[in-house]
């Protein structure tokens, strides 16, 4: 191939993995946001979607698309109830301490995968996926169904940007998230908020994940890449910066895409990592973000 | 340090430890003695996490750098360029202290959080990197050094006696070492940045050097076990340079309690024989679970930071033994 076709290739590669990267990133930014936690388990509770996704197709019968969507529903509700359980059973135990939480949410990110090789075993398995057309673009035909990801995760990022800035539920989250006493003595239950924020945080981990599993696998250790890549994207973007987190995921997912069609895949992960801590280190409030108040 | 002096029992328990660990040489059965040479070679590991983590208090996400560093270090130049153990071992320790001054001074930027994301991507970058260069390190398949290169001088490191002796050595070595610096003025300062960072430089000390000199010291220990792990077990891969690597010796730390001197071996001992005992006991009786080393270490790092914060010398040293250091 010459390098045009390349190029276009290499940047719809990248457009759906900014797409599900941007609405995994935003759920870490959430919860980092109005929180003040990290929260390391988050690529498990993709993964869970992943697996999820995967039970729940293989268990549907009848169109593939009936199952996905199926999916769609059941995987991003159940990792919200798991979110919603170790929220209660965990992180308000320790009262959102960043360094413990950090602690104990590692914890659950190993338990969460022994739980996901136990019941799901070892193995990397595809889900088929809700509609197999192909669109003749000028110089190559590309899946219509990787297309209709992009879409798609752009809806549920302007559902959560219109529920975060438009709606009384989003004005309790940023009133929560701009400080936490002043919000109690308003008589705001922080506490289910912090809930509510945690849950939704991996519910939107989990949508991505039901997205992209027609694409790539299922599989227990798949949460390592998501994480890293989310952490990334939130640095660059300003931590608990929605703008910015949206932003930075098409940034680094182009970026990430073309690199890795022209170059090594580990080289390119190299390079962002280290651009990433070199962000920290000199410009802590991220590219976007403005200097803590 | 004879035991007349004033901390005389402080002394006399950490050599009736080395002593006791002296002995098992000769009482251990042959696994168990394998074992607990291991377990000498990684509680260095934790000893020097717990000098950054449990006394300076920085929690770094990110020591399997320094570990690999070592182990890499000393595996590289042993493996290709044929370095003797006395020259290999040395190399590994440089590597490591010079890893070490690099990403300290980038990383002692951040404070809180932001430390932890960026030990923890400066480790991912090595890990990283070793699968880079697989050509020379083989990646996660790893390297196997010959029985050859793992000779000093009389000793050779494929005997199981000697091994264990060599390691015991490093751990005699690492434990007094570190016990002499928490006791000393610099070590006094490390608490006190560890208490109150912005008071003890207001007291006129230069909180950043210290926490260098934490850091660097911190790594090179880690280090040490790494290139020791490599030499004496003849193998080192990119697994030892992953993000596991770097949660293991906080784990083992908190089990044991951390800023005590004797916690990370304690707590290494504990989380090796209690992820070892559970894996056997669930797959004998759940043999489709799946088990492996994830389920164990996840519900420990769950319940120890809900109900034991402080771990076994540490909750011991806050009821009943105020004096252990």
């Amino acid at each position: 191939m010459a390098f045009g076709p390349h190029l276009l290739l290499a940047a719809l590669e990248g457009l759906v993995q900014a797409a599900v990267l941007a609405l995994t990133a935003l759920g870490l930014s959430l919860v980092f946001g109005v929180m003040r936690v990290v929260n390391v388990a988050h690529g498990e509770f993709f993964m869970l979607g992943a697996v999820l996704a995967w039970g729940v197709t293989t268990a549907v019968s009848g169109h593939p698309a009936l199952g996905f969507a199926a999916a769609l529903v059941v995987a991003p509700l159940a990792v919200g109830a798991v979110a919603l359980l170790s929220e209660r059973l965990v992180l308000r135990r320790l009262d959102y301490n960043p360094e413990a939480t950090i602690v104990a949410t590692i914890g659950l990110l190993y338990i969460l995968q022994q739980a996901a090789l136990t019941f799901y075993g070892p193995e990397a398995r595809p889900v088929v996926p809700p509609f197999n057309i192909r669109l003749q673009l000028p110089w190559f035909g590309y899946s219509a169904y990787k297309l209709s990801v992009i879409g798609a995760s752009a809806v549920v990022l302007a559902a959560t940007w219109f529920v975060l800035a438009r709606t009384r539920i989003g004005l309790v989250m940023r009133a929560t998230q701009y400080d936490r006493e002043i919000a109690t003595a308003f008589g705001i239950p922080v506490e289910r908020v912090y809930a509510g924020v945690f849950a939704l945080g991996a519910m939107l981990a989990a949508v991505a994940a039901v997205l992209i599993v027609p694409i790539s696998q299922a599989h227990y250790l798949m949460g390592a890449d998501p994480l890293l890549l989310s952490f990334i994207v939130v640095i660059i973007g300003g931590l608990g910066s929605l703008r910015g987190t949206v932003v930075a995921a098409l940034l680094i997912g182009l970026s990430d895409g073309i690199v890795s069609v022209f170059f090594s895949p580990t080289l390119a992960k190299i390079i962002a990592t280290l651009a990433v801590a070199l962000v920290l280190v000199f410009r802590p409030q991220g590219l976007f973000g403005q200097a803590a108040r | 340090m004879s035991p007349a002096a004033p901390h005389g029992r402080v002394i006399a328990l950490h050599l009736a430890v080395v002593a006791l660990l002296f002995a098992g040489e000769f009482v251990l059965p042959a696994y168990h003695h394998g074992v607990m040479a291991r377990i000498m070679v990684l509680a260095v590991f934790a000893m020097g996490y717990n000098l950054l983590f449990g006394y300076t208090g920085l929690l770094s996400l990110g020591h399997a750098m320094f570990f690999a560093a070592g182990m890499y270090g000393a595996g590289l130049t042993a493996y290709h360029l044929g370095w003797s153990v006395a020259a290999a071992f040395p190399a590994g320790i440089v590597a490591g202290a010079a890893v070490s001054a690099g990403i300290a001074l980038l990383a002692l930027r951040t404070t809180g959080v932001a430390f932890m994301i960026v030990t923890m991507m400066f480790a991912q970058v090595g890990y990283l990197l070793t699968l880079y260069f697989g050509n020379w390190t083989r990646g996660e398949e790893g390297l196997t050094l010959a029985p050859a290169a793992r000779l000093l001088g009389p000793f050779d490191f494929t005997d199981p006696a000697t091994r264990y002796f060599a390691a015991l050595a490093l751990f005699a070595v690492v434990l007094f070492l570190t016990l002499a610096v928490v006791r000393a003025p610099f070590g006094r300062v490390l608490v006190a940045i560890r208490e109150n960072e912005e008071r003890t430089r207001m007291l006129g000390y230069d909180t950043f050097a210290n926490k260098l000199a934490a850091t660097v010291l911190s790594g090179t220990i880690c280090a040490s076990a790494g290139a020791a792990y490599a030499l004496l077990f003849g193998y080192f891969g990119s697994t030892f340079a992953t993000v596991a690597y770097s949660i293991l010796p906080l784990l083992w730390v908190l089990v044991g309690g951390a800023a005590t001197t004797l916690g990370p071996f304690l707590g290494t001992l504990a989380m090796y024989y209690l992820i070892d005992i559970s894996n056997d006991v669930l797959n004998r009786h759940f043999p489709d679970w799946d088990m492996s080393y994830l389920g164990t270490v996840g519900v420990a790092l769950v319940l120890l930071v809900l109900f034991f914060p402080k771990g076994l010398l540490g909750t011991l040293r806050q009821r009943w033994v105020v004096w252990l250091p």
